[in-house]
C-alpha cells in the first residue's frame, strides 16, 4: 500500500511529467492561457492516460513480450492509443454527449500527445505491475492537471502586468515556465525520507 | 521467417483489428442526424470561415437544426442568397444579411514610414512581431509579411509597398484575416460605409508624428468637424462609430480636415453590391 502512495505522490510532484520530465510541453504552453480550457485539457489527459495504460500494459505483457516483439512498443502503442481515443470519442458522443461536449476538441488533440505515450512506455520500463501502472498513470495525470492549473494562473497574472517590450509574448511565457518548473525541483528527495 | 515480416505482420494485424472495431463502433453508435441537416449544410458555402460565430458551416447548420431561434442571416459570405434559401427551408421570415468587407487600419506604406531594423527571419508577421514588435518603426502598424494574405480564402488581400490592401470586390467578409493579424489592424465594416481611419497607432501625437507621416496624432479636429458626433479619439487614435455615421449632411468633411490624412474616403462596396449594380 505504501508503495502505491509513494508512486502516486512521486508521479504528481517529483517526477511531474511537464515540469520535471518535460513531456507534454505543447499543450502546457498552448492551452494554458485560460483556466477553463486548461482544466478541460487536463481532465481529458487524466482520462486518456488511464485508459491508455489499461490497454497498453496487457498488450506489452501478454502480446509483445512473449513473442519477443518488445521493440515494436512505440509504434504499437501509438496505434492502439489513437484507435482507443477515437473509440472512446464515439462512445461518449453516443451515450454521454455532455461529457463529450466538455472534453470537446481536447480528446482527439491528445491522441498523439507525448505525455500519454510517455506514461505508457515508462510504466513498462519501470517494471510496474498492472495496479502500480494504473496508479502511476493517475498520478501523472494529476501532476499534469496541477502544472496546467498553476501555470494558467501564472499566465493570467502575466497578461495583466507591464512587461518590457522585448519580453512580451513568447519570451516571458518561456521564462515563467522555467521558473515554475524550478519550483518543482524543491520536491526532489522528499519521498525517500517521507516513509522511511 | 524474415525478421521484417515478424515485425510488420503483427502491426498490420493490430491496425486492421483497430480499424474494424472503429468501423463497427461508428456504425452501431452513429448519432442520428436531423434530416434537414444535409439540406441546410448543402445551402451554406462551405468556406468554414466562422463569420457566423459557429465552428464552421457544420456548426452553423447544426445550430439551425437544433434551435429555431438561430438567425438565418448570419452567413456573411453567402449573403442574401443563402439567407433566403435557409429561411425557405426552415419556414421562417427572410432576414437581410448585412454584407461586410475587411478594412486594414494602417496606411503607413514604405513612403510614409521607415524600418527601424533589417528583418531576415521567417516570413511571417507573427514571427516578426515576436522580435521587438516588428521591423517597422511603428509597432502598431502593418508588418507587411502577409499573414493575412496567406490566410485569405479568396486571395482578396495583397501586400503593396509593405502594407496589406484588401480588394473589397473579392472580399467575402468572412473575417479570417481579422483574427490572423497579430496587430489586430483589420476589422469588418458594413460595405455601405465610405470613410475609414487608416491608422491604429496609440502613441502620443508627437511620437506618432516622428515615425509615420500618415499616423493619427489624436488632434481631435475630426471630432469637432463631424456633424453627427460619430468620431471619437480614444487612446490617441480616431475611431468612427459606424452606427452614428449615416446619411452625413457634410460628407467627407472629416477626411478633408484630417491633419495627417489618415481618415480616408474609400469605396468599400463589396462583391455583392458590385454584382447588383
Amino acid at each position: 500500500m505504501i508503495k502505491l502512495i509513494v508512486i502516486l505522490l512521486s508521479a504528481v510532484f517529483i517526477n511531474n511529467y511537464v515540469l520535471s520530465r518535460f513531456l507534454g510541453i505543447c499543450p502546457f504552453l498552448g492551452v494554458s492561457k485560460k483556466l477553463d480550457s486548461a482544466t478541460g485539457m487536463s481532465l481529458a489527459v487524466i482520462f486518456v492516460m488511464l485508459i491508455a495504460t489499461a490497454v497498453t500494459w496487457p498488450i506489452q505483457m501478454y502480446l509483445l513480450n512473449p513473442n519477443n516483439l518488445g521493440y515494436l512498443q512505440t509504434i504499437v502503442f501509438i496505434l492502439v492509443i489513437a484507435a482507443l481515443v477515437q473509440l472512446v470519442e464515439i462512445i461518449l458522443k453516443r451515450y454521454i454527449p455532455s461529457l463529450h461536449k466538455s472534453l470537446g476538441v481536447y480528446l482527439p488533440l491528445i491522441t498523439t500527445n507525448c505525455a500519454v505515450l510517455g506514461v505508457t512506455i515508462l510504466n513498462i520500463d519501470e517494471g510496474y505491475t498492472f495496479v502500480e501502472a494504473m496508479v502511476n498513470s493517475l498520478g501523472s495525470g494529476l501532476g499534469f492537471f496541477l502544472a496546467m492549473v498553476m501555470f494558467s494562473g501564472v499566465r493570467s497574472t502575466i497578461e495583466g502586468s507591464d512587461i518590457p517590450k522585448s519580453f512580451q509574448g513568447l519570451p516571458i511565457t518561456l521564462i515563467a515556465a522555467a521558473i515554475t518548473s524550478l519550483s518543482f525541483l524543491g520536491f526532489g528527495g522528499i519521498i525517500e525520507n517521507l516513509f522511511a | 521467417m524474415e525478421p521484417i515480416l515478424t515485425a510488420v505482420i503483427p502491426v498490420v494485424i493490430i491496425g486492421i483489428i483497430c480499424a474494424a472495431v472503429l468501423v463497427i463502433a461508428s456504425k452501431i453508435m452513429a448519432v442520428k442526424e436531423d434530416e434537414r441537416f444535409p439540406v441546410i449544410r448543402e445551402c451554406l458555402p462551405g468556406a468554414n470561415c466562422g463569420a457566423c460565430g459557429f465552428a464552421g458551416c457544420d456548426g452553423y447548420a447544426k445550430a439551425l437544426c437544433e434551435s429555431s431561434d438561430t438567425p438565418t442571416n448570419l452567413c456573411v459570405p453567402g449573403a442574401d442568397g443563402v439567407s433566403r434559401k435557409l429561411s425557405e427551408i426552415l419556414g421562417v421570415e427572410f432576414e437581410d444579411v448585412i454584407e461586410q468587407v475587411a478594412v486594414v487600419h494602417c496606411a503607413g506604406d514604405c513612403k510614409k514610414t521607415q524600418d527601424k531594423v533589417e528583418y531576415h527571419g521567417i516570413e511571417s508577421c507573427v514571427a516578426a512581431k515576436l522580435l521587438y514588435g516588428g521591423k517597422g518603426s511603428c509597432t502598431y502598424g502593418c508588418l507587411g509579411l502577409g499573414d493575412c494574405a496567406a490566410a485569405c480564402p479568396q486571395d482578396a488581400i495583397c501586400i503593396q509597398n509593405g502594407i496589406a490592401h484588401v480588394d473589397s470586390r473579392k472580399c467575402i467578409g468572412c473575417g479570417i484575416c481579422t483574427r490572423t493579424c497579430p496587430n489586430h489592424l483589420i476589422s469588418l465594416v458594413a460595405d455601405v460605409e465610405k470613410v475609414v481611419v487608416t491608422c491604429s497607432n496609440k502613441d502620443k501625437g508627437a511620437v506618432t508624428r516622428k515615425i509615420c507621416s500618415n499616423g493619427c496624432i489624436g488632434c481631435k479636429k475630426c471630432e469637432k468637424v463631424c456633424p453627427l458626433g460619430a468620431i471619437k479619439v480614444t487612446d490617441n487614435v480616431a475611431v468612427i462609430d459606424y452606427e452614428k455615421c449615416t446619411d452625413c449632411p457634410d460628407f467627407g468633411v472629416c477626411a478633408k480636415n484630417c491633419t495627417t490624412g489618415c481618415i480616408m474616403i474609400s469605396d468599400l462596396s463589396g462583391m455583392h453590391r458590385y454584382k447588383e449594380n
